[in-house]
């Protein structure tokens, strides 16, 4: 079996150079040997791949994934999670602790790391619980969890109250030089609401989440970055009043950035319609106005990454009254084509938006992905820029249906997938 | 009658409260005293009667077998008459203020009164309220200067020297009074002085009191003359401070592999009471480079010595 790989009539995009050329690529034994501008002469016993002039990005990296492995199996495994993330061009992805068991104890993210290589055919990299069991009172053991393979630390969809644990372990991560991804979401002011306040909430007789109820404890976990010197990550804001904090912040250190669910960035309140629980999500969708803020807060580079959120939920948990159902929706295989609408729409450019789920998130958890230079691990992905194409939930390969886009219309898909120069996923169609 | 005479007596203050109070002269003076007293303890007959006639209260407010035993055993060499007040059983039990018993203690005419409390300060308040001299035996995280001095003496009688040395002090840098008093004394004493401990150990400031900060053992250790462990409050730390009793000893603990980042020649201290297995490994408290248990024997020669001085700057007074 040949170990080099030449890929031909490329657009290749770089985001972290800002490259954007017409190339091919040469690959061997897994990594990126040489990138050149025009064509190449293919080795002998070469496979060649051809791009027809699609193009060639870096895999994307997503820095928010929940699967049901271990504990909840049917409602995602790593291996159904890695053969959507194949689909939907991502080829490294951060799997959140909020697992049974909590992803708290070397052991277990040990094992979290034995299964992803067994099993699946993208990198999977696990991030550590920052509280024991998730239950925001006792920092876990960040050193044995580092040495064990967590490349971040988070509580996931749980957000600390406690500003002293929260020192604490801010304090206690840079000792280990381990970053702190933290959802923001304040639990007194958040109470019993389950969407966006506002008119739209009130006209639904549902209970509101004001934007406060994110600012606030991110101002006060910014604060305490700068204090500890963490490398703090907000994990996923949703509102401008946050994206000026995050703004503020950056004038005075680089080891503060902001994330974003691909949800936030391309839906609004007015999806949720008629009660319709695949809307509700955490943050929860916010008004036109504060999506186009977000929008304009990616383009000019205050929102670093954009993550799938990708939350397989169970049909038992959704098919409830809006109040009582779970949060959560699947991501992985619709990321960046709803992303691509924001490039279509010329609100960002290329790779800018490439950037925030390639090289940015790599960065920041400290892995050697995300980039299509010399050496680097061979992990890409193909798009077909104008593909046109609707979301059927059937189609999905994730265990979960709980999409957030069943029935939209997309321009341009990931046409194929590789990981260390080989090939995981290919459109049939393309 | 004082063995020493007024001009040679470098030491002259009336309290030991701090070490931060002291000079490099008086420093050296107390350890030059407590060498002799060395002899004193191993004779067969461990008296001397320099402070025949002088009454001694050891008044401790926290708990502390050790201390007070060596305060205790120390006065007794020197033919003073010791009382142990023992609180729990005393009126600060019903709810006597600090004042009131420093007051009432002092009607009944002690030469010395040895304290322990759990405020940072309260000795140095006592102090201000009794005519006789006070010895701080501990007070909260601030000072514990008979500790320091005992480990001086320990390295003095084992390097030959203190100038010059490297000690690294690992642990609980933030809830030490140890480890204060021992940088205040080493670093008086021109010695390299080097903390170790995770972040969330380390107060704020620290970087102004110890020459060099470390957060990684095998760097903090590396070139050290002296690995001076101290004692981790792990049922208080466990899940605030650190994470886990395991996760401080895979990284902080003192084993084979990190020691071997010291000197080869190296010494181990501890201020005791020692957890195996959370901050030392048995096997290293137990080896020949351990001189743990000769600090013991080195507190009462220098308590011994404290005493000794303040009750002659008292008797040059009067």
């Amino acid at each position: 079996m040949s170990n080099v790989l030449i890929v031909k009539n490329a657009r290749i995009i770089d985001p972290a150079t800002n490259k954007d050329i017409r190339g091919s690529i040469l690959i061997k034994n897994g990594k990126f040997v040489d990138i050149v501008e025009g064509d190449m002469a293919a080795p002998e016993g070469a496979t060649v791949h051809d791009a027809q002039g699609r193009i060639i990005a870096p895999g994307l990296v997503d820095l928010r994934v929940f699967t049901g492995e271990p504990g909840r199996e049917y409602r995602e495994t790593l291996k159904s999670a890695s053969d959507a993330a194949a689909a939907g061009g991502v080829t490294s992805a951060l799997i959140m602790p909020d697992t049974n068991p909590v992803l708290d104890d070397a052991a277990l993210i040990d094992f979290i790391a034995r299964r992803a290589r067994d099993n699946a055919d993208i990198n999977f990299y696990p991030a550590a619980a920052i509280s024991k069991g998730l239950s925001g009172e006792d920092i876990s053991e960040f050193g044995l969890l580092k040495e064990a393979g967590a490349k971040a630390l988070t509580d996931g969809r749980k957000s600390i109250q406690n500003a002293a644990l929260l020192k604490t372990a801010f304090t206690y991560a840079t000792n280990f030089d381990m970053p702190v991804i933290h959802h923001v979401s304040d639990a007194s002011l958040t109470g019993s609401g389950v969407m966006n306040a506002g008119l739209l909430a009130t006209g639904l007789g549902l209970k509101g989440i004001p934007h406060i109820a994110e600012s606030i404890p991110l101002d006060r976990d910014v604060q305490l970055a700068q204090a500890t010197g963490v490398r703090y990550h907000a994990a996923q804001i949703s509102c401008s009043n946050s994206s000026e904090i995050i703004a503020r912040a950056k004038t005075k250190t680089d080891r503060i950035s902001a994330g974003i669910s691909i949800n936030n960035l391309c839906l609004n309140e007015n999806d949720v319609g008629d009660y319709r629980t695949f809307f509700k999500l955490a943050p929860p969708l916010r008004s036109e106005d504060e999506r186009q803020c977000m929008v304009a807060a990616l383009a000019d580079g205050t929102i670093d990454v954009i993550h799938s959120a990708h939350d397989p939920q169970d049909m038992e948990g959704k098919r409830r009254p809006f109040a009582e159902a779970v949060d959560g929706a699947v991501g992985l295989e619709t990321m960046l084509s709803a992303a691509l609408r924001l490039v279509h729409d010329e609100q960002v450019d290329i790779i800018t938006l490439l950037r925030a789920m390639t090289s940015n998130p790599a960065d920041l958890i400290g892995i050697e992905a995300g980039r299509i230079q010399k050496g680097a691990p061979a992990d890409f992905t193909e798009i077909d820029l104008n593909y046109p194409w609707v979301v059927a939930e059937e189609q999905l390969k994730s265990r979960s249906r709980n999409t957030a886009f069943e029935g939209a219309r997309f321009s341009g898909k990931v046409t194929a997938t590789f990981v260390s120069g080989v090939k995981i996923y290919e459109l049939a169609d393309a | 009658m004082s063995t020493t005479s007024p001009l040679q007596n470098a030491f002259s203050q009336k309290h030991l409260l701090a070490i931060a109070d002291l000079n490099p002269v008086e420093i050296t003076d107390l350890l030059d005293r407590a060498e002799t007293m060395v002899q004193v303890s191993r004779q067969q007959r461990k008296a001397k009667h320099t402070l025949a006639g002088r009454t001694q209260i050891n008044l401790f407010f926290e708990n502390s077998t050790r201390t007070q035993s060596s305060f205790e055993i120390a006065g007794k060499r020197l033919g003073a008459d010791v009382l142990n007040m023992a609180v729990s059983t005393s009126s600060v039990a019903k709810g006597e203020t600090l004042i009131d018993t420093a007051t009432t203690l002092n009607a009944m005419q002690p030469d010395v009164i040895v304290v322990r409390h759990s405020a940072s300060g309260a000795v140095k308040l006592l102090s201000q309220k009794v005519g006789c001299s006070v010895i701080n035996a501990g007070d909260g995280t601030h000072e514990h200067p008979t500790q320091a001095l005992l480990d001086a003496l320990t390295i003095r009688r084992h390097k030959g020297r203190l100038n010059g040395l490297t000690v690294a002090i690992c642990g609980d840098i933030a809830n030490s009074r140890v480890a204060r008093s021992n940088l205040m004394l080493l670093n008086a004493m021109n010695v390299r002085t080097r903390v170790i401990a995770p972040k969330t150990m380390l107060p704020a400031g620290i970087e102004h009191i110890a020459a060099e900060v470390f957060t990684n053992m095998e760097e903090g250790l590396k070139d050290a003359d002296v690995v001076m462990m101290l004692r981790i409050q792990h049922e208080r730390a466990a899940g605030q401070q650190i994470p886990s009793v395991r996760e401080f000893y895979r990284f902080y603990g003192l084993d084979e592999r990190k020691l071997a980042f010291a000197k080869p020649d190296a010494i181990v201290m501890h201020p005791g009471p020692m957890n195996r297995g959370v901050e030392i490994d048995p096997a290293i408290a137990d080896c020949d480079r351990s001189v743990i248990t000769e600090q013991v024997e080195m507190g009462v020669a220098v308590r011994m010595a404290v005493l000794e001085a303040l009750l002659a700057n008292d008797e040059v007074q009067s």
